[in-house]
């Protein structure tokens, strides 16, 4: 009974901190509108208006209220879902947001699968060589991969694998006889390609995804690579890896079942955490590859000034990573016997 | 002693990258007896330990003779050294804490020794499990089969970590410091049990500990090692016939509980004992 009861609690606890880290959050995304230097009212009305004109749309927006009542009223409206109208598109924020989202999310899945595929074994690979030559050569990968700036190597990636051996599409999310040819049930393209059986544009987008994804997921294996070595050296040095060997269990056993068993739960939350920057860090791929997705339209917006927007775009990637906080915290309680 | 389990002649163990060698000239037979190796920290009591398991990557290994039973360990590859460890020969670990895998239950950490080196099924191996757990004094074994090792008391650790390594049965267990990370109190309760299971079984135990009373108390003979080299080896009841002045020295920096109230012998050590062993 008190387990349940401390579990309750507990559960309650997070709950608490989830609000309080929203609450701030929202502060923070409110100030950012504020103090930016676009004014939201010229962004409506236009170069040329009257000052009545500009003054009533000032009023419209309740700009003239004092501060916290302008902030409570922001908060009710994020709480009941209402995020504003876009300047640009007229359309509510928020669906425009979850019309470019499918493409991100595409980009970015197909990345993380790319990133984990390729950092986790490089890290366990280096771990288990440590400061062999193996241990370096996977140093040197994945500093390659960290320190190129991304939109570079997808330029030179364009011209490499697209414009001299055009192995890949080139930009945007398919060939341009294609668009349009495939009903958008879902957004995400792979998906409606096949729910329309539509194979030739399927291969189209699978064709112009895997070069952004492959390039934002060597950049995202530095990391995992770095975090899964450190971690799986952490294991190798316990005594308890020891124990394993004088049970007869072989080298590879060891290190497979004993450390890499030990490490999964940390190895999720790095990589649901490079998932959430890939979310909302794809920004400069994203120009480069003309593809029309979240960071896209965070970049789009921030230049015109359509505060709505960017100040929703903003709080969406905080609570995504709230939300990857939160899920690694409960996989930890899950996994870690320790923490029961 | 009957045929010995052991025999090791003029052992010497390089480390990679070290100038000298941690273990130099080390000769001793075991049979099926209880021989304690004593020694002051880094005098390379553990490292023999390791060496006859083969478990010192990247060591360089030498000696005479390495032989356990029928088998040339140094001839041994690591494939055939997979057959040995765990099933011939294991090893008890120091302290507990570190040695068992946190993050997994007591009892499957004792099961793998079972389904590593029998072809049984999953449930053959639990009940092995279950019956070491109450051989090493366990009282709920199924309870403390799910437990894991920071759910339990350093002391039951121990006795699970007995269990793992003499499910198999070996020949010859080493126990690296085995109650060194033990409370007082369950010291000796841990190495009764573990004394009990190796002389029913008749295992060769070698002790490794820098406990003099222990191993003396619990020993057949004893091993006094010096910077690498045995210095002496007496019986366990001709303590007093020590002839080596480190073994004096070990003996006399003792305290004793009712004894004269003058500090402690300072231990001297000398260069040249690590040369030539007295005649």
């Amino acid at each position: 009974m008190s387990t349940g009861r401390r579990r309750l609690r507990r559960a309650a606890g997070q709950l608490a901190s989830v609000a309080i880290t929203l609450l701030g959050l929202l502060v923070l995304t409110f100030f950012i509108g504020r103090m930016m230097p676009a004014d939201p009212v010229r962004a409506i009305v236009g170069e040329d208006a009257t000052p009545e004109t500009y003054d009533m749309v000032h009023a419209q927006l309740g700009l003239d209220r004092p501060l916290w009542a302008q902030f409570l009223r922001y908060m009710g409206d994020v709480l009941t879902g209402n995020f504003g109208q876009s300047i640009r598109t007229g359309q509510p924020v928020i669906q425009d947001i979850l019309h470019v989202m499918p493409a991100t999310i595409e980009l970015a899945t197909f990345a993380i699968v790319i990133g984990a595929g390729l950092g986790i074994p490089l890290g366990v690979l280096a771990a288990v060589n440590r400061d062999r030559w193996i241990d370096h050569a996977v140093r040197v990968f994945s500093l390659f991969g960290h320190s190129m700036p991304i939109f570079w190597t997808g330029m030179i990636g364009l011209l490499v694998f697209y414009a001299w051996l055009g192995w890949v599409g080139g930009s945007g999310r398919m060939d341009y006889f294609y668009i349009g040819m495939v009903p958008g049930r879902t957004g995400f393209l792979l998906i409606d390609s096949l729910l329309a059986g539509r194979w030739e544009v399927f291969r189209s987008a699978v064709n112009h995804l895997i070069l952004p994804a492959a390039l934002l997921g060597y950049s995202a294996s530095a990391y995992i690579t770095r975090m899964t070595r450190s971690f799986m050296l952490d294991q190798l040095n316990q005594e308890y890896m020891t124990t394993a060997r004088v049970k007869g269990l072989s080298r590879g056993q060891t290190i497979w079942r004993h450390a890499f068993g030990n490490i999964r739960v940390q190895l999720v939350t790095i990589v649901a955490l490079s998932y959430g920057a890939l979310l909302e860090g794809a920004v400069l791929i994203e120009t480069v590859f003309a593809w029309p997705g979240f960071g896209q339209y965070l970049t789009n917006n921030l230049v015109i000034g359509d505060m709505n927007a960017v100040m929703t775009c903003v709080l969406i990637v905080g609570v995504i990573f709230i939300l990857l906080n939160l899920l690694s915290d409960v996989l930890y309680r899950l996994f870690d016997p320790r923490t029961k | 002693m009957t045929d010995p389990i052991l025999e090791v002649s003029n052992l010497s163990i390089r480390y990679p990258g070290a100038s000298s060698e941690a273990v130099r000239g080390v000769s001793f037979t075991l049979g099926r007896e209880r021989l304690g190796v004593v020694g002051e920290s880094g005098s390379g009591k553990s490292t023999v330990g390791r060496a006859l398991l083969k478990l010192l990557p990247g060591a360089r290994i030498t000696a005479d003779r390495l032989r356990f039973e029928d088998l040339d360990l140094l001839a041994l590859s690591e494939a055939e050294m997979l057959k040995v460890r765990g099933r011939r020969m294991s090893m008890i670990l120091q302290d507990p804490k570190f040695s068992l895998n946190p993050i997994q239950r007591v009892g499957s950490q004792v099961a793998e020794t079972c389904l590593r080196h029998f072809p049984v099924s999953r449930a053959e191996a639990k009940a092995k499990t279950l019956e070491m757990l109450a051989a090493v004094n366990i009282r709920d074994p199924e309870r403390v089969h799910d437990l894991y090792p920071h759910e339990i008391s350093g002391g039951m650790g121990q006795r699970v970590m007995i269990a793992m390594m003499l499910l198999a049965d070996p020949d010859l267990v080493i126990a690296d410091e085995p109650t060194s990370a033990l409370d007082v109190t369950v010291r000796l309760q841990v190495l009764n049990i573990l004394d009990g299971l190796v002389r029913d079984r008749g295992i060769g135990l070698i002790m490794i500990s820098h406990d003099l009373n222990l191993v003396r108390n619990f020993c057949d003979r004893v091993l006094i090692m010096y910077a690498g080299r045995v210095v002496e080896t007496l019986k366990a009841g001709e303590f007093d016939k020590a002839q080596h002045p480190y073994t004096r020295g070990l003996l006399a920096a003792q305290p004793r509980i009712g004894g004269p109230r003058k500090p402690l012998a300072v231990l001297d050590r000398r260069p040249e004992w690590t040369e030539e062993l007295p005649a």
